[in-house]
């Protein structure tokens, strides 16, 4: 090719080859995905107040309003998971491989005991997604929750075994751990919506 | 910062030219044979691959369109069935729309984008092939569906209650709900990955004032199609579970509501419509510029006019439920916000004509389609702002005038600026040029067939003819109107052949193409023709919005990136200040089988939902594999030769 060389201008080999947060691919990645099933959560909230302002009451009769037990406990515990979580996020930033790998276990853990009371908190609805409109929006609510428990808890399992293994040194696994606990924070926060329209506003309408 | 490696190879002028351009080929080349194409994460094979498999799904949803214009020639014509003529239509516009339109824009833009911006790879590389083999799987479950004549019948925007169990049983529903899901995890997986490549991979210096406007609307697209697709997903999710599992969503008799289906339903749809609109304005301004010999007129409004087009269309959606009957203010609502999306739309229109009426314009064939674009939109645009107005949409809801309508702006403005667009960037993808001759005839062709098939219809239309009818009784005064279309059609296929037969014989036999022949600005055309696997040698850096155009042959680029490993540049949001090196994931076969996994899960859940729990397992296994690093240590320099 006949083309001349080529001027330079600058030189980029000094540049770090990671960094957290923004200036991460991965976080804007976690990001776009957080945009996508925020709106997921609130359409189908759209669709449940929608579904509710046909109604005369709310639940309509004769189906009582779901037993509280079950998905308090769950907000509870979601709640107080952001300790450990927030730790983690705050290790990996700062490299600490053994802080790192031992609340991972504890969070895998966590996601584990959140799957179980969420099996009891299907048990506690008092209506079957079969039984009219409102059962069906109740249980596509809590399904649609589950489904962000279910995957960031493989994920989480998936990344503790990755952090326990000799790949777990690398500075671009810490940036997994952050964006994982990021990604977590979104998952409870959505939470504390759905769990007022499942559990309260039934209660209260 | 990190501690320079001395022996780490970095390009610089003591490694430049060809032995550069060796050794990135070895860092950036995928393994050969089939498993190699397999595994690719190469976004212009993706972007290639999605490019012909659209187009495909294009001329098949075309040679439907014929047959339904055959059979709609004449009246009272028996060639075929009132059963098959509604999966025709509905097989036609479920193509159309969602395998064709929208894929083949992310298409382009996966080819061109990164290429414009001056990287090296698409970020999330992967996610990027994931996306299209999920797109490739549901396109081919909805086609075979249709030859085993399981092909969805609904309309392809599959309006409950007729879409529900009760009026719909069996399958095709299903199929068409489930292609939905494919063609959506497709869309957002695609939408993510360029957002991000458009908002951290730009060239030092690219600033966000300084960016490609074809780059500004496939931003403001892929934001939207962020916060459309959620509607139409979730919205299908609640059809095929009301269908399946037996819940009652839509059901009115167990306190639903089948109107929740056409909210949710044009929440996406009436935005969806933009997705396809907005990146042809983006072809549109990049044509207009490089044949105008000036750069856009007035680019800030440019800008602003696609992020108030991208904002408006949210709040438009229920002009499309006009006739469900609604509160008095939300018509005048509706009606008020529908007119107001005319005004950014003018805009841009007002602005390019000032770019060609400033310019030197030079009528090569991409620019005959600009102009054939100018004219067909604007009547498609007048007649959209005819339907705001309620009394008229009343009136004129259902029949051919709304057909003729969105004809004109989906083909007049997306065909006509993709077809533009083709021809375009043709000497990239493949370093050859199209031929101008057959391309002009193919532009007569398309353009005097389109017109003479969808001007009748607004007319017959009018005249009260509805749509999606099988066949009509003759003394309707229709008959002539309905031949001319269907005339009108086969020319019309005439031109689009024309155009297919010349990319085909000029692939092989075109004129060779250099790295610019266009003699344009953008940075695409500062790489060979087609580029090579790593795109740039040296990563450029640019200080205008007409990089070629103001620097020359002296485009300055910046060093230091590793050449014996896959490294691209990421840089910052707004001021594309060089931030951190960054490494590309490697070609591997994870994404494929991850997307066989998800889909033979997909397809399985139309027959029981517990494939949904079965099918959990091998999805999750192959996404913790693609997920597992590949190479766990940062090799070490290779040893060449």
């Amino acid at each position: 090719m006949m083309t001349p060389p080529p001027r330079f201008s600058g030189d980029l080999a000094h540049l770090p080859t990671h960094g957290f947060g923004h200036r991460s691919l991965t976080w804007w990645g976690i990001i776009g995905f957080m945009l996508i099933e925020g709106t997921f959560f609130a359409l189908t909230i759209a669709a449940y107040f929608y579904l509710m302002s046909q109604e005369q009451s709310w639940p309509p009769p004769p189906f009582p309003p779901p037993n509280l037990i079950a998905g308090t406990l769950f907000t509870l515990m979601m709640l107080v998971s952001e300790i450990p979580n927030t730790i983690i996020k705050k290790a990996a930033e700062e490299g600490k491989l053994r802080e790192v790998r031992v609340l991972l276990l504890v969070m895998t853990a966590i996601g584990l005991a959140l799957l179980v009371i969420r099996g009891f908190e299907f048990n506690s609805l008092n209506v079957k997604w079969y039984d009219n409109a409102y059962g069906s929006i109740i249980w596509a609510l809590l399904l649609l929750h589950t489904t962000h428990i279910l995957t960031d808890w493989g994920d989480t399992a998936v990344l503790t075994m990755l952090m326990h293994t000799r790949h777990g040194i690398e500075a671009r696994r810490f940036i997994d751990v952050s964006e994982n606990a990021l990604y977590w924070r979104f998952v409870w926060i959505v939470w504390l919506p759905i769990y007022l329209l499942i559990y309260w506003l039934p209660r209260l309408a | 910062m990190t501690d320079l490696d001395p022996d780490l190879a970095r390009d610089g002028p003591e490694l430049t030219g060809e032995e550069l351009h060796r050794r990135l080929t070895l860092a950036w080349r995928r393994p050969a044979g089939l498993y190699g194409w397999l595994s690719s994460t190469d976004h212009k094979e993706i972007g290639k691959r999605y490019i012909v498999t659209a187009f495909g799904f294009f001329l098949v949803a075309g040679v439907l369109a014929l047959v339904m214009r055959t059979q709609l020639a004449r009246p009272e014509s028996g060639l075929i069935t009132a059963d098959r003529y509604n999966q025709i239509f509905t097989m036609h516009g479920t193509t159309m729309m969602f395998l064709f339109a929208v894929p083949v824009m992310e298409a382009v833009a996966i080819y061109v984008i990164p290429l414009m911006l001056g990287t090296r790879n698409m970020a999330f590389a992967r996610l990027n092939a994931f996306s299209f083999w999920m797109y490739l799987f549901g396109g081919i479950m909805l086609w075979v569906a249709f030859a085993l004549n399981v092909g969805p019948d609904a309309g392809w925007f599959a309006y409950t209650p007729l879409s529900g169990p009760e009026f719909s049983p069996g399958k095709r529903v299903d199929i068409w709900a489930q292609m939905i899901t494919f063609t959506e995890v497709a869309g957002l997986a695609a939408a993510v990955v360029m957002a991000t490549t458009i908002l951290k991979q730009r060239a030092p210096g690219m600033t966000l004032a300084k960016m490609p406007l074809f780059a500004w609307s496939m931003l403001v697209v892929a934001l939207m199609i962020i916060f459309a697709l959620p509607a139409v997903a979730l919205d299908s999710g609640m059809l095929i579970s009301d269908r399946l599992v037996g819940t009652h969503f839509f059901n009115p008799y167990e306190r639903g509501d089948a109107l929740l289906w056409q909210h949710l339903f044009w929440f996406f749809g009436h935005p969806e419509v933009y997705i396809i609109f907005l990146p042809a304005t983006g072809f549109i301004s990049e044509m207009t510029a490089t044949f105008s010999r000036r750069p856009v007129f007035a680019y800030p409004a440019v800008v602003l006019s696609l992020i108030a087009t991208g904002l408006l269309a949210f709040g438009l959606w229920v002009h499309h439920m006009f006739a469900t009957g609604l509160p008095r203010m939300g018509y005048a609502f509706y009606t008020a916000a529908s007119m107001t999306v005319a005004i950014p739309t003018g805009i841009q229109i007002f602005c390019w004509v000032a770019t060609i009426w400033l310019g030197r314009p030079v009528y090569r064939v991409p620019m005959l389609w600009v102009i054939g674009f100018i004219v067909t939109f604007v009547i498609g645009g007048l007649t959209g702002v005819m339907l705001a107005s309620v009394p008229l949409d009343l009136q004129l809801h259902d029949t051919y005038f709304v057909v003729a309508h969105f004809h004109y702006v989906l083909i007049g403005g997306a065909v006509f600026p993709l077809l533009g667009a083709t021809t375009y960037w043709f000497p990239k993808f493949t370093g050859r040029l199209m031929s101008e001759a057959w391309g002009k005839v193919a532009f007569a062709l398309v353009f005097c067939g389109f017109h003479l098939t969808f001007f009748p219809m607004h007319i017959t239309g009018m005249m009260g003819m509805p749509r999606r009818v099988y066949t009509y009784p003759a003394g309707m005064g229709w008959d002539t109107l309905n031949l001319i279309s269907s005339i009108g059609a086969f020319i019309l296929a005439a031109g689009f052949a024309t155009f297919i037969v010349n990319a085909l014989v000029c692939l092989r036999k075109g004129r060779v193409a250099g790295p610019d022949p266009w003699d344009a600005a953008g940075l695409e055309w500062a790489t060979s023709s087609p580029p090579p696997v790593f795109n740039f040698p040296h990563i450029p850096a640019v200080a205008s919005r007409t990089p070629l155009w103001d620097e020359g042959e002296g485009l300055p680029v910046m060093t230091g990136l590793r050449v014996d490993e896959r490294e691209h540049l990421t840089t910052t949001v707004i001021e594309a200040i060089p931030s951190v090196r960054e490494p590309s994931p490697h070609p591997t076969i994870w994404p494929l089988l991850s997307a066989i996994a998800i889909g033979v899960t997909f397809v399985a859940s139309i027959f029981t939902p517990w494939a949904l729990v079965v099918g959990l397992v091998p999805s999750a296994i192959a996404l913790a594999i693609w997920f597992w690093p590949k190479n766990p240590t940062v090799p070490p320099e290779p040893t060449i030769e």
